[in-house]
């Protein structure tokens, strides 16, 4: 090994004379270094104040401790001086990954917005101006606007209330308490065209786990993997982006469980797995419809939890069928499909579905289902993943040695899942798979979607996306729900077998009760408790939408609330364009993005003529995390309540600050001036004590519900289960009658009348690693949803090792709270799926999804193949909904020959952590990584330049050349898979570079639309020297 | 006499023998490669902790960033691709000090207690000793401690001896998402990689094994190696590693030498001070050798020092 040559200069020599000199001299005079010299360092926080926190960047939610300069005594400053993880949290256990070791430097990093802006029409500079010039000139902008453009009637008489020529987006790592007042004041301004960051990220696992289980989240906790035998990681690489969380998958395996990765490449994940094997990216239903068909090959089912648990019993309608890669109704000229016969067969009251316990009906959804895969053999899976066939089979006998009661495993996935055309379809075809093995409310078991972003679980349970309403509540739809009396009727699903819970039946009361909260006194039953002031939407307005909008000309306010739509929205380019056709862009940032500078020329990394643009765009500063009280919720469904460290820097306000003062500038505007449909603005429900400051514990009162009249018991009627004015302890008392309020259902029970339940920190191990009293969870403070799966039709636990909750002769109990009705005994039949009307889980997805009610594999919409082997006739997933503007800028694969993948690195935070120089130090420059034979081919070195091209434009980085790509065999070609990372731009202290979504086609998930950034087609040449 | 928060078991350059009754306990960090992700969570909480920041630098074809220890770096993670038996391995090691028992860089140290070895095991720099010589770096087999181009003292991971000293583990302990790095008494540590070895060789490593070489007396900080006959392959941890020959002259004939060397020197020195009066450096030479300037004093001196860097 090297060892650095000993260099003595001149000055080092004088000095090693002097020294010698010192100590010579000291030791013939007797003294010695004192010991006094050998003293290690002060310990620097003995006594600094420690405040707790949760990181704000992914979604395991870690705890933090903070460390703050003074005591807290009024004279001194707080100041961050320090960060680490608290010990006492049950799943960080006080480990942070590197972003989250690094938070210090994002707190003061020379990024943070200090004063608000405005960069004025045409101008090349930012200028500061006082929060009072702000928020008149924007509160003037909405209110022109909106006095302009709002659509109050459509032309059949339908009251719509809704606004469409400004749209916004809003924060994911921001607390419940500012997306709730965001949900408030945005709706009652008839915002529709809105989404958090879960449009461009998770949007697909809500739609294809709540069409298999119910509810759209991670099945299990982070903590729980560690109780799994099998790991599967397949669509996600949690070493990367959820590090912490993954030490819950290292304990599994230190516990003896095996982890087999999937993926592209071979990542970090990879380094410390059992088992890597290669995938084409886009062709993961190639693969798990393969595991379908083996597990049903070799009888590898857990017979007794599908016939009890899953609708395999259940007889599909005659006209449901499946031809040439299309479903049946398939309307070739609207490119959608009419999904009535995708339905069960019903007996004669029209809403119990027909079974057939013998799985002998030639339609039951089992037979229709194995003759469905019964075409993703294993060759098949080798010929079009490019997966060798030995691989793919010892991961199909992982799974399969699962099938049975004592055995379970789980899968981790993330955006390797959701960024696709098939996004929903991915996830589901595991869901089924995780349901034929009867791992679903398995402790160890489960569908674990890792969640993204810190809080974008909340802000999805908040209903922040175009077309929702806070706990899964749908907004009102012109077409569906013109009345009040239609929206109850279609959102109450009846039951559809005998004796199940059925839980949306409770609609009306989470409804109603989420109406008094946005309207307060004014909502009343004779104006339908103001069902007419909320906007209606006539299709979504998801992101890719409003950009097709925007380009259109037909957007002039963008109001961009912590999100960089400029980074995270595919083809950056011309999003960058379109952003030039707005009159006015409000952020809303605690730092500096390249959304807020969009005008600013920054040579190659974004070319733009800065004069030419006449957007005049306001920045204004806001608080970080650590800079506010309130809660966030993780992947596992937690509510995590946080502790604010120190004051924002400069003149930064907190989000609440913010928009109260907004909306009470625009609510004098319309009180004063008058305006179009004022009504809703002026009714709108705000009773905060100081109506510029809302307050965290104020809303987070509001979220979880109080009762506005007493409560009687309706067991005992000389009781009251709640008196006037008292915090609700839970859902179940939810009225709709208009006597109580709560502004998001399933958060009922976060504040009680014995406080604040997200603040709660014991850590106590109630039984296979569930820490109750920790923190809450939603719903009701379960923690493993559909639990009641884990034991067998009688109650008992399917593995008495893995006991969770178990019928004890009269009610559920455990160490869980059941996900069930605690005192249907076994007995009565209730099934464990209580959020779905037939009370099990689907197999067939009937008509909840639109592409499909079972998942097939469609090509990428860029496809290196150019054709799809299981039908040539339909390449791509017939129900793509893609704009004409987008569809031009396709490529195709002779001129685009490679797949090009995008990903996090896990020393980076999407485009945050680019500020952040302990970061920035760790992984400072832009790179794309290429295979070997690939960068053998094209002459490329490790560390030289190359630029990565498709047909939406170009970014050049550096090139680290890796063995951990490898060329793939796929149906009789090669196939090169280049990975680009994200992370970089031009608003950073690591080094410059180019935004990654430059590459990407603006396409999305057929259900929700989320963009398909992990396969599409580039090429890659070198254009200079290490 | 202060009495030390953690018991020094030797000094460099020092004769005289330091307080030996107390027996605290022997401390170590382990660090078991076979579940390293490389995530560098332990580089960022090394530097938050220790109040470093390295330069933002530039990709050079592979993960490792910073590419090399510094001053301000005193952990980095490497990172080798090895295909082995067939089968691709990425093979990730965090580099640092190794606070050995028989410490190189202590015995190469001609400057008294600029080094310090604990009872505990840690081996502690203390610049405010240091002459920035730099024989430190000569004296260590693994190539760890750097010197500063800002303050020419030499530095490396210290395994956080002020967290230690009250009770907490080092900040990478604390902060490994994975485990990775554990910390504890040197005898625990041992024994947790006995039961990951264990584990390793029921997964097909039967090479796997514990790092704790004999050749420098075993260390304080330890790897679990999927490949223990192979350390090489970890981004070149020695096989065998010793003090350098080069040391071992140096304690045994030529510092004697040197010691009279300077003692003359002393000599003429005191002489030099007394007719002629104090030494001063030229600003010159402070810039040829990339010395940079002491902390600023008030006085046009320094002025001077500033132009002339």
């Amino acid at each position: 090994m090297p060892i650095t040559p000993m260099q003595v200069s001149r000055r080092q020599f004088l000095k090693v004379t002097a020294g010698g000199l010192a100590a010579s001299s000291m030791g013939v005079l007797g003294f010695l270094p004192s010991e006094a010299l050998a003293e290690v360092r002060q310990f620097r926080l003995a006594r600094a104040k420690e405040i707790r926190n949760t990181c704000p960047y992914c979604s395991v939610g870690c705890g933090l401790l903070m460390y703050s300069l003074g005591d807290g005594a009024k004279n001194a400053k707080a100041e961050i001086i320090h960060i680490e993880g608290d010990p006492d949290h049950p799943v960080s256990r006080g480990s942070l990954c590197p972003k989250g070791a690094g938070l210090l430097d994002f707190i003061h990093s020379p990024n943070r917005l200090k004063h608000p802006e405005v960069r004025e029409a045409g101008s090349n500079s930012w200028k500061r101006i006082s929060w009072h010039e702000a928020i008149e000139r924007i509160a003037r902008h909405i209110k022109d606007d909106r006095d302009a453009n709002f659509v109050t009637k459509t032309a059949d008489g339908v009251t719509v209330n809704r606004w469409l020529s400004t749209a916004m987006l809003t924060a994911s790592a921001s607390s419940n308490e500012t997306g709730i007042l965001t949900q408030k004041v945005m709706r009652s301004l008839g915002i529709v065209g809105t989404d958090a960051q879960a449009r461009v990220c998770h949007g697909p696992t809500v739609s294809a786990l709540a069409s298999t289980f119910g509810r759209g989240a991670m099945t299990n906790s982070w903590v729980d993997i560690s109780n799994a035998d099998f790991i599967l990681i397949m669509g996600g690489n949690p070493a990367e982006a959820h590090p912490v969380g993954f030490k819950w998958a290292v304990e599994a395996k230190k516990r003896g469980a095996r982890i087999v990765v999937v993926d592209p490449r071979y990542n970090r994940s990879a380094a410390v797995a059992d088992e890597y094997l290669p995938i084409r990216a886009g062709s993961d239903i190639v693969f798990l419809g393969g595991v379908i068909n083996w597990l049903v090959a070799n009888d590898k089912i857990q017979w007794e939890y599908v016939r009890a648990y899953t609708n395999a019993a259940f007889i599909v309608k005659e006209g449901f069928g499946f031809e040439d890669g299309l479903f049946s109704g398939y309307d070739a000229a609207k490119g959608q499909y009419d999904r009535s016969s995708w339905n069960y067969e019903f007996e004669a009251d029209g809403t119990t579905a027909k079974t057939d316990p013998t799985l002998q009906h030639p339609r039951c959804v089992w037979n229709l289902m194995k003759a469905h895969y019964a075409r993703y053999t294993p060759e098949l899976v080798e010929d079009l993943t490019g997966t060798p066939k030995d691989g793919f089979l010892r991961v199909c006998q992982h799974l399969g040695s699962t099938a049975v009661r004592d055995r379970v495993g789980t899968i981790l996935y993330a955006l390797g899942w959701t960024q696709h055309t098939v996004g929903a379809q991915n996830i589901r075809t595991m869901a089924m798979i995780q349901l034929l093995l009867g791992n679903i409310g398995m402790p160890g078991g489960g569908v674990n979607a890792l969640r993204g972003h810190s809080n974008i679980q909340g802000l999805s349970d908040l209903g922040l996306l175009s077309t929702s309403l806070p706990g899964y509540l749908t907004l009102p739809s012109e077409k569906a729900h013109p009345t009040f009396a239609d929206y109850i009727a279609k959102t109450a699903p009846k039951a559809q077998a005998p004796g199940q819970l059925n839980f949306w039946a409770n609609t009306p009361k989470f409804f109603v009760s989420l109406l008094k909260w946005f309207w307060g006194d004014k909502a009343t039953a004779e104006n339908d408790w103001g069902y007419d002031w909320l906007p209606k939407w006539d299709k979504m307005y998801d992101v890719l939408q409003v950009m097709d909008l925007m380009h259109n000309g037909k957007v002039n306010g963008f109001i961009v609330q912590g999100f960089n739509p400029l980074t995270s929205f595919p083809d950056a380019r011309k999003t960058a364009a379109d952003f030039a056709k707005l009159k006015y862009m409000v952020v809303i940032d605690p730092i500096a993005t390249e959304t807020a500078s969009f005008w600013q020329n920054h040579g190659e990394v974004n070319e733009v003529d800065t004069a030419s643009i006449k957007t005049e765009v306001f920045r204004l500063p806001s608080s970080c995390f650590a800079e506010e009280d309130g809660a966030i919720v993780n992947s596992s469904r937690w509510l995590q309540w946080h502790w604010k460290g120190a004051n924002p820097p400069g003149e930064a306000k907190t989000d609440q600050e913010i928009l109260a003062e907004l909306f009470m500038a625009v609510r004098a505007l319309y009180a004063k001036e008058g305006g179009t449909a004022p009504e809703p603005i002026l009714n709108l429900s705000w009773p905060y004590k100081n109506p510029l400051e809302p307050t965290p514990e104020e809303l987070a009162k509001e979220m979880n519900g109080r009762a506005l009249a007493d409560i009687p018991d309706p067991k005992d009627p000389t009781k009251f289960l709640a008196r006037k004015g008292e915090q609700i302890p839970n859902f179940a008392l939810l009225r709709d009658d208009g006597t109580t309020m709560s502004a998001c259902w399933i958060f009922a029970g976060c504040w009680t009348q014995a406080g604040n339940q997200m603040a709660r920190r014991d850590n106590t191990d109630a039984g296979l690693g569930n820490t109750p009293g920790w923190a809450w969870a939603w719903p009701a403070n379960r923690r493993i949803i559909y639990n009641r799966a884990s034991c067998d039709p009688s109650g008992k636990p399917w593995d008495p090792k893995r006991t969770l909750i178990s019928w004890n002769g009269t009610a559920w109990a455990g160490a869980d709270v059941p996900d069930f009705k605690a005192d249907s005994p076994p007995a009565d039949g209730m099934n464990p799926f209580i959020m779905n009307p037939e009370g099990v889980g689907r197999l067939f997805c009937t008509d909840k999804l639109v592409d499909g009610p079972f998942p097939e594999h469609y090509e990428p919409m860029e496809s290196p193949l150019g054709t799809n082997p299981l039908h040539p006739k339909v390449v791509s997933s017939p129900a793509v909904r893609i704009f004409k503007a987008d569809r031009e800028r396709l490529g195709t694969h002779d001129q685009f020959p490679y797949v090009g993948t995008t990903y996090r690195l896990t020393e980076h935070f999407q485009f945050w952590t680019k500020s952040v120089r302990l970061n920035a130090i760790a992984q400072p420059e832009q790179f794309v990584e290429i295979g070997e034979t690939l960068a053998a081919e094209k002459g490329i070195q490790a560390g030289d330049w190359v630029q990565v091209s498709s047909k939406r434009g170009h970014i050049k980085a550096k090139a680290v050349v890796t063995k951990r790509i490898k060329a793939l065999k796929v149906a009789g070609r090669t196939v090169h898979q280049i990975g680009i990372p994200l992370h970089w731009g031009w608003e950073t202290v690591a080094k410059k570079g180019f935004l990654s979504n430059t590459l990407p086609p603006a396409v999305g998930d057929c259900n929700t639309q989320t963009p398909e950034y992990k396969a599409f087609l580039v090429n890659v040449e070198k254009i200079g020297v290490a | 006499m202060a009495l030390q928060s953690l018991d020094i078991l030797r000094r460099s350059a020092t004769p005289t023998p330091t307080p030996q009754a107390r027996n605290p306990q022997e401390v170590a960090k382990l660090i078991d490669t076979t579940v390293c992700i490389g995530c560098k969570a332990c580089q960022v909480a090394c530097s938050e902790w220790n109040e470093l920041r390295a330069e933002v630098g530039t990709c050079v074809g592979v993960y490792d960033n910073p590419t090399d220890l510094s001053s301000q770096a005193w952990t980095v993670m490497r990172f080798n691709e090895v295909e082995e038996k067939g089968k691709l391995e990425w093979l990730i090691r965090k580099d640092g000090c190794m606070h050995c028992a028989d410490p190189g860089c202590l015995k190469a140290c001609p400057s008294p207690g600029a080094i310090v070895q604990f009872k505990n095991g840690i081996v502690d720099f203390h610049q405010e000793n240091c002459i920035g010589c730099g024989y430190c770096i000569s004296g260590c087999p693994f190539n760890v401690p750097r010197l500063s181009p800002a303050d020419s003292k030499a530095y490396k991971c210290n395994l956080c001896s002020d967290r230690v000293a009250v009770g907490q583990e080092p900040a990478c302990v604390k902060t490994c998402p994975t485990g990775a790095i554990q910390f504890g008494s040197k005898e625990d540590m041992i024994e947790v990689a006995q039961t990951r070895i264990t584990d390793l060789q029921s997964r097909g490593y039967d090479q796997a094994g514990l790092y704790d070489p004999a050749g420098v007396g075993g260390t304080h900080v330890m790897y679990v190696l999927h490949h223990a006959d192979k350390p090489t392959l970890y981004s070149g941890l020695p096989d065998n590693p010793s003090i350098s020959a080069v040391v071992g002259v140096w304690k045994g004939m030529l510092k004697p030498l040197a010691t009279l060397g300077v003692a003359a020197a002393g000599l003429f020195g005191f002489f030099h001070y007394i007719t002629v009066g104090p030494n001063r450096a030229d600003d010159e030479d402070e810039a040829d050798h990339g010395t940079p300037p002491l902390p600023p004093a008030k006085g046009t001196k320094n002025k001077e020092r500033e132009n002339a860097l």
